[in-house]
């Protein structure tokens, strides 16, 4: 003002000048705008490239996962040595053990080597280590489940040894196993020769994705598939209790609940409850429902209760935000006509606010999904699932894992191959909660309303 | 305007339907209605005038206890309606807002078809035994809220999609379908151009034939043109209520003459 009025009795107009001249304080104001806009677009810029690095490392990272070295055998399954008496009596065949089945494998492999005109100076034994520690084991379960096949030849596809599938992949070179002691240069010789000659063959790997994770021997053979069906039971449990609890609860407080200290209090307390650390539910669950209920330990059911405990905020907070959202004048038409209050909510506030819960609750559920420590204090991490459940009741109630602490599980192993099914699994747990987060944009953009 | 018509136009009935004795309402310690007496007749058309936040609307709104939705609001004073007191504690007011309909300052369909706006009401309250009773009264409140002939090609559309005084009108056969005994109206028309006002003002008359009527407006042309009766509030008080022809002509309180002739308010 004081600028203006002194200007004025200089006898000077304040805007004074030609409108073609850009005036000194303009062009500093057009000059900030511009400097804040810059800022805007390099910060923009910087999060898309973190975004890119991030998204191209797990992919470069994670998807040998999905690639497996499988070396294809014919082995004859000799009735001499799986079941002396000829018999094809289950007991007994079921009594050779994987011991039994291992000389079959290095028969298999000097047959293939004869019909192949190849000459190794490996042993027997060391032809066979290229193979998984499971071999035996798959030819093994093979033979108990088709008893009538002893004294056949058949064609199995076995697993390549964790090291060989590295080699196949790049990880593992002839520098990088000078000190290891599973494998050596001249197995990595015979690897190439047997690739030439289509033995061994690099293919995409499905068991990956629905298979069980395995002991850490045998890093080839872990899987994801039987940890998803763990998360799948706790997203069930979240889901059932949560979205009821959390639904009635914010209807309760947003319309009909009298506004006074006590539902302050609780308001607060709500929004308080979205910021506490996830492990502080963990120890709560460990307390209360392992220690003081005594629910089994790393079941998916605890796990579910954890994470509702956890997600009920995040579902309260988005639930009312959206009842807020429905226009007052909608409760008035209802109540005009004679509705009740609980008619009024029901029939016309609840359905124009399901977008909004909806899309609430996923996203709740995509959080409680990704969620890690709070499993590591009910014992979701560190045992090895290595079952599919057989009904609900056991999916809920028998020890299983979680996709994200089946990640940090392989993640902390020694053999660089878990680190790369870590990496794999990531882009797993990713797809589902970019699924998930689609889901919750369509189903806001398809029913959301205008008035 | 012509005075001569206002002061002759005639109140058929002196039936007494909603009596309103010493009325208070505060909205927490602010005294919002002062002592308020008026007797509304039925089948009659009463405005209720007077400047912003005089208090006509929260009056209006203690006539169904949609202030009930209020926490902090609180009602004094008797409010009859056919000689009961609606504020007793066993009046139940889903059952009252069932006689007395209303009709709101924003048109306010539910986003749902025409026909389900309409037949809302007569489900919940269950007045129809079947489709056919329901298609019946849809049939009829549209034709009593004069849109039937612009709406009943499309039933199934949405009632939102119609335009501003149109879905005012559904908003009116809305609440005439719950064959209620008293309308209230709380600036009907503000929200309308004046062509659709002017098809709402006469709905309002025709609606005179079935109903008491109470309207609140800050239109004083729209008073004079719809109402046989005129209540005049200024800052919580009932100033001066009588004839609409007498109100406007021949105020006695020198309040209401200011008003109406555009020096207050």
């Amino acid at each position: 003002m004081t600028e203006t009025s002194q200007s004025t009795e200089n006898g000077r107009k304040p805007h004074g000048g030609s409108l073609m001249t850009l005036s000194k304080r303009t062009a500093r104001r057009n000059a900030a705008e511009k400097r804040f806009q810059i800022y805007g677009i390099a910060a923009i810029a910087v999060g898309l490239l973190m975004l890119i690095i991030l998204v191209s490392t797990i992919v470069s990272r994670g998807v040998g996962a999905y690639s497996q070295t499988f070396v294809t055998l014919q082995v004859e399954l000799l009735e001499s040595k799986l079941d002396k008496s000829g018999t094809r009596d289950l007991e007994k065949i079921k009594k050779v053990s994987t011991f039994g089945y291992a000389p079959l494998i290095k028969n298999a492999f000097s047959v293939k080597l004869e019909e192949l005109g190849i000459q190794s100076e490996l042993s027997a034994k060391e032809q066979a280590a290229i193979l998984s520690k499971s071999a035996p084991a798959q030819l093994r379960d093979y033979v108990i489940a088709n008893p009538d096949k002893i004294g056949e030849t058949i064609e199995f596809r076995f697993l390549a040894n964790g090291r060989v599938d590295g080699y196949m992949k790049g990880r593992v070179s002839r520098e990088s196993i000078a000190n290891d002691k599973s494998i050596n240069a001249e197995q990595l010789d015979f690897v190439d020769i047997l690739v030439v000659n289509d033995v061994i063959e690099k293919t995409f790997n499905l068991d990956f994705i629905t298979g069980a994770d395995a002991s850490d021997q045998r890093p080839e053979a872990a899987g994801m598939g039987v940890s998803m069906i763990g998360s799948l039971f706790m997203m069930l449990v979240v889901l059932a209790l949560a979205l009821p609890i959390g639904v009635a609860a914010s209807i309760y407080l947003e319309e009909f609940a009298p506004q006074n200290w006590l539902t302050d209090v609780i308001e607060v307390n709500i929004s308080n409850l979205a910021a506490v650390p996830s492990i502080v539910f963990g120890i709560l669950g460990l307390a209360v429902f392992i220690n003081y209920m005594h629910l089994p330990t790393s079941a998916p059911l605890v796990g579910g209760l954890v994470l509702t405990l956890m997600t009920l905020p995040t579902i309260i907070i988005s639930t009312r935000a959206s009842l807020k959202s429905v226009p007052p004048s909608i409760r008035d038409a209802a109540l005009g006509v004679g509705a009740s209050k609980m008619q009024a909510v029901f029939h016309h506030v609840l359905p124009l606010a399901a977008p909004g819960i909806l899309t609430g609750t996923i996203i709740g559920l995509a959080q409680a999904l990704g969620e890690t420590a709070p499993l590591l204090l009910i014992g979701m991490v560190g045992f090895i699932a290595s079952n599919a459940p057989d009904s609900l009741a056991s999916g809920l109630m028998s020890p299983n894992s979680a996709m994200p602490a089946q990640i940090y599980e392989w993640a902390k192993r020694a053999d660089p191959a878990f680190y790369e099914r870590a990496w794999g699994g990531i882009i797993i747990l990713l797809v589902f909660l970019i699924t998930m987060n689609t889901v919750a944009v369509i189903l806001r953009r398809r029913f959301e309303r205008r008035w | 305007m012509n005075d001569m018509t206002l002061l002759e136009r005639d109140v058929d009935t002196k039936n007494i339907k909603i009596a309103a004795n010493n009325v208070q309402v505060y909205y927490g310690d602010t005294h919002a209605i002062k002592d308020v007496n008026v007797q509304i007749e039925d089948k009659t058309v009463t405005a209720f005038i007077g400047p912003s936040g005089c208090g006509k609307s929260t009056f209006l709104r203690c006539l169904n206890r949609m202030n009930d939705t209020i926490d902090i609001c609180r009602v004094e004073g008797d409010i009859l309606l056919d000689g009961e007191d609606i504020y007793d504690p066993k009046v139940d007011p889903v059952q009252l807002r069932a006689k007395v309909g209303m009709v709101f300052q924003k048109p306010n369909p539910f986003p749902k078809s025409i026909y389900d706006n309409i037949a809302y009401g007569p489900r919940i309250h269950g007045l129809a035994r079947n489709k056919a009773e329901l298609d019946d009264i849809v049939e009829k409140s549209l034709r009593r809220g004069a849109i039937w002939d612009e709406v009943k090609d499309r039933l199934d559309a949405p009632g939102t999609g119609l335009s501003g005084g149109q879905q005012q009108r559904l908003c009116i056969a809305r609440a005439v379908a719950t064959e209620p005994e008293v309308l209230l109206m709380d600036e009907p028309c503000s929200a309308l151009d004046p062509i659709a006002t002017a098809q709402v003002e006469e709905l309002i008359d025709e609606l005179r034939q079935n109903y008491s009527v109470v309207i609140v407006t800050h239109s004083m042309q729209q008073a004079a043109r719809v109402s046989q009766k005129t209540a005049f509030f200024h800052l919580g008080n009932l100033v001066e209520f009588g004839e609409t022809g007498h109100i406007f002509t021949n105020p006695e309180d020198p309040r209401t003459e200011s008003y109406i002739t555009g020096r207050i308010g």
